[in-house]
């Protein structure tokens, strides 16, 4: 293997910057509804599938791409809650709560598939035509809108937790559900607030995927277990944790592909994982 | 629920003749199921016979394949309750090394087996080996690591020559001809891995491995404070669960004659494998079978009629009803109805007669059993046992009073091995125990009660008495540990709750379990944590009358308690704990009208006040 030079290693740094946005946004929603509801929502991502087909749908139909986000976050926030509300109704226990999104990730999997078929599908927007060269840098207007999004929301998300009574309500049911009930706290409401918002966050998630990636109905699967890594490296029902882990992931993925061969990218990500829960096995708790 | 109608099976017998004729009883019971999945696999071995279409030979791999995958994924992970993800990796371990020898090294197909076997079970007992060693590493936490191998072994895989990045052709070597054609040998291979896995699956099951297994899914501290060996014992089922799904993947590679890394180190693998599990029940041995032959036909008509993509669909409707609806799986639900039927659990018969252990009590009444010397322990710098000098005498009972937050808990903590001490030592019969592991000092003859009890939920009370004996006692099969713990149920009085689960008794019954648990591995001495607190005057008084007997009957008791009539009425001698330290030591009622014990006990007014009346 050969160093790359400068400007290569420069632009896969960038792109590697871009990637990890998009593991951070997809990351935040997981990370919320695992640490503040105690569900591991494998249905995130066929949630985030489901919004990028969407917004592939209605764009090809002639509408501009981000203003698919008027109707696909309030869908998802909806879908969301729906869901929490069921979870809730039966009192799944998080192990539990992830073999359910499973299933349901089979099942939106299957609906699109026979909606948008197996095959490779690419949203051909005004936006993806638009890139700019900074310092020498090729930057695509896509990825660009994606990290801006991602870096706006993680804000936007820390804040709340951190300034809101909602958020201080929030993570006071997170740590002793039972007590924060005895204080007043409602927090059938809250629960459902916060899984709406975690899969409207999926939703804009989607809208990237859309923007920025070739979608499959297969691809659901490919971006488990690196969004996985950055949520746990992060800690769990951090806002800003997930973005930062994910653009530390996805930018040593991207200098190990340009230093080595792409296919040798998942193993970064994934023996980070396995050293994390091997050596703060307590931050999964 | 039917509990209070059910007919009780325990009949009270005497002890000798009628112990010996049920055990012939039980074994041919035990023997008639491994009979008959022989049997069953012999009966199919004829399929080939029939000449049906290569297809149906095809289907029917499939299936017996499954079955393999999802049985022994089970043996961990349906036993013990920690869900692998990584089952994926083992699997395709197996099937990369049956692949890489038979197209590299031109080894025959059937030689390759037993090195897939081998390679899976090597690369298991290296995860385990470290996984496990995390301290309180949780389901979640277990399922994404063994997630995670999976991907970097296929990272790996693909990259090297191993497989390169195209996937590893197999058109050139010779299916071996076992059966009639090439489609039915693999039938008949998976026929005999499906057979061996049912076996060793049911096997388990029955012996003391899966009564150990079945306990660290319940409650995997009490388990090794019991005298589970549960490290030991994950490796053991990580291994033997691994191993099959090399075989698996071994008999896959020439089945799939093209393997590629992008088909095998899928989440595919595990999440069927789950689905197949959680739908049969995991904690039956042929539950998973039931599931794979169940999913497996439903895939494959879906797939037949040209709808998989509603066959995907279906499955993950399945799997969503099976979680909300039937949580344990159909098998234990249909256990359960036939139950109902009026089919009696098995009779057990108990000896209405005292335990004794002859005369080792006597021996040695009153030399020091066991000797603590400055035994400390600290939590991140909060000392909880400051270095205190306790000694136990053999036939006492030593009461072991203080203060809430004194250290009386952290002392029988650190005693059975529950914490490790930070410093002194502790003697047990002449044997060092400070820094051993729970399960060893258990079985050295130390036994513990929890003050909240920590019943084994999913076993009857009869097995959670049994596990005891079996691991702390010693004792070699499960139908002598059941024998065993049905005297200790009489003893505690619970004999006509033997086949009900431990949440059908109200708290009083409960503590009595833990007695009977404690018990049961028949221990030199017996650590007693606060089992008088919630119970009512009347309780208190049966307690302590049995209290009273567990010494009369040999053993050295050490009683935590707050109950004041209690330990005035039962102890020998106490020891007054305070701060972490040993504030006094003597006779109950001299100890108690000390200043210094009192004022730790009231506060420094009360003290005053009753030391003046």
């Amino acid at each position: 293997m050969t160093w790359p030079s400068a400007t290569l290693l420069a632009q896969s740094v960038l792109s590697g910057v871009f990637v990890g946005a998009l593991y951070g946004l997809l990351g935040l929603g997981l990370s919320l509804s695992w640490g503040l509801l105690r569900l591991i929502n494998l249905a995130h991502f066929a949630f985030a599938f489901l919004a990028a087909y969407l917004c592939y749908q209605m764009a090809t139909m002639g509408m501009d791409a981000l203003a698919t986000l008027l109707v696909i976050v309030p869908l998802f926030f909806a879908i969301g809650a729906a869901l929490h509300w069921a979870m809730a109704r039966f009192s799944i226990t998080p192990f539990n709560s992830l073999l359910l999104t499973f299933g349901l990730t089979g099942i939106i999997e299957a609906l699109i598939q026979s909606i948008w078929t197996a095959d490779f599908r690419k949203l051909e927007s005004a936006y993806g035509e638009h890139r700019f060269k900074v310092a020498g840098l090729f930057v695509p207007l896509p990825e660009l809108i994606t990290l801006l999004l991602a870096v706006g929301l993680s804000f936007a998300v820390w804040a709340v937790l951190r300034y809101t009574d909602l958020g201080r309500a929030l993570r006071a049911s997170a740590e002793d559900p039972a007590v924060a009930a005895a204080f007043g706290i409602n927090q059938r409401r809250n629960a459902l607030l916060l899984a709406g918002t975690c899969s409207a966050l999926a939703g804009v998630a989607g809208v990237c995927l859309a923007l920025g990636f070739t979608l499959a109905p297969s691809q659901i699967y490919a971006w488990i277990g690196v969004v996985f890594a950055a949520v746990m490296l992060g800690g769990l029902g951090r806002a800003l944790a997930p973005l930062a882990a994910g653009v530390v992931i996805g930018v040593s993925e991207a200098v190990t592909m340009a230093v080595t061969a792409p296919s040798w990218a998942p193993l970064v990500s994934f023996t980070l994982l396995i050293a994390i829960l091997l050596f703060r096995p307590g931050r999964a708790a | 629920m039917n509990t209070t109608v059910r007919a009780e099976p325990v009949e009270a017998l005497p002890a000798g003749p009628g112990l010996r004729q049920t055990q012939p009883e039980r074994w041919s019971g035990q023997w008639r199921t491994a009979a008959a999945i022989v049997a069953v696999a012999v009966a199919l071995a004829f399929v080939p016979m029939l000449g049906l279409p290569a297809f149906y030979d095809s289907l029917l791999y499939l299936i017996l394949h499954w079955i393999v995958l999802a049985t022994s994924w089970n043996i961990l992970s349906g036993y013990t309750g920690y869900f692998s993800f990584g089952h994926g990796a083992f699997f395709g371990a197996g099937l990369y090394t049956s692949a890489t020898l038979m197209a590299r090294l031109d080894w025959p197909f059937l030689a390759t087996l037993p090195m897939a076997a081998l390679v899976a079970c090597v690369l298991g007992l290296g995860v385990g080996a470290i996984v496990f060693r995390v301290k309180g590493i949780r389901g979640e936490v277990f399922a994404l690591l063994t997630l995670a191998v999976t991907f970097v072994l296929g990272t790996v895989i693909v990259n090297t020559p191993i497989d390169g990045g195209n996937g590893v052709s197999l058109a050139a070597v010779a299916v071996p001809r076992i059966g009639p054609t090439a489609s039915s040998t693999f039938y008949l291979l998976a026929l005999a891995a499906a057979a061996l896995t049912l076996l060793v699956a049911w096997a388990i099951s029955v012996t003391k491995l899966g009564a150990g297994l079945f306990a660290i899914h319940d409650d995997e501290d009490a388990a090794e404070v019991m005298g589970v060996p549960t490290y030991r014992y994950k490796l053991i089922a990580l291994a033997i669960s691994c191993a099959l799904a090399g075989l698996a993947g071994g008999i896959h590679a020439l089945f799939l004659n093209y393997v590629t890394v992008g088909e095998v180190f899928t989440i595919t693998v595990p999440l069927t494998v789950v689905l197949m599990s959680v739908l049969g029940g995991s904690r039956h041995w042929a539950g998973p079978a039931i599931g794979a032959v169940a999913i497996t036909l439903l895939l494959y008509s879906f797939t037949a009629a040209n709808h998989a993509v509603a066959g995907k669909a279906m499955v993950g409707v399945v799997l969503i009803a099976a979680i909300l609806f039937m949580p344990e799986g159909v098998l234990p639900r249909l256990q359960r109805l036939l139950m109902r039927r009026g089919r009696a659990p098995a009779v057990v018969p108990v000896a209405t007669v005292e335990p004794s252990r002859g005369a080792e009590p006597a021996a040695g009444q009153g030399d020091v059993l066991l000797r603590a010397t400055r035994l400390a322990k600290s939590f991140r710098g909060v000392q909880a046992l400051a270095g205190v000098d306790v000694e136990v005498r053999r036939g006492e009972i030593l009461g072991l009073l203080g203060p809430n937050g004194s250290g009386k808990s952290t002392f029988i903590n650190v005693v059975s091995g529950h914490y490790v001490p930070s410093g002194g030592s502790i003697v047990f019969e002449g044997q060092e125990l400070a820094g051993r592991e729970a399960h060893r000092i258990a079985r050295a003859g130390i036994a513990r009660t929890y003050q909240i009890p920590r019943p084994f939920g999913g076993q009857s009370v009869l097995d959670n008495v049994a596990l005891a004996a079996l691991f702390g006692g010693g004792l070699g099969s499960p139908a002598a540990a059941r024998r065993e713990a049905m005297t200790w149920l009489a003893f505690a009085g619970l004999q006509d709750k033997a086949h009900a689960r431990p949440d059908e008794l109200n708290l009083h019954q409960r503590k009595f379990l833990e007695l009977a648990r404690a018990l049961a591995s028949r221990p030199r001495l017996v650590l007693l944590d606060e089992v008088l607190c919630g119970l009512t005057p009347a309780e208190i008084d049966a307690a302590v009358a049995l209290v009273r007997r567990i010494r009369d009957q040999g053993a050295t008791v050490v009683f935590v308690e707050h109950v004041m009539r209690a330990v005035m009425a039962l102890t020998d001698r106490v020891v007054v704990f305070d701060h972490g330290e040993l504030l006094a030591e003597g006779s109950p009622a001299e100890v108690m009208q000390r200043p210094e014990v009192m004022f730790a006990y009231l506060g420094q007014a009360h003290a005053s006040e009753r030391s003046d009346a």
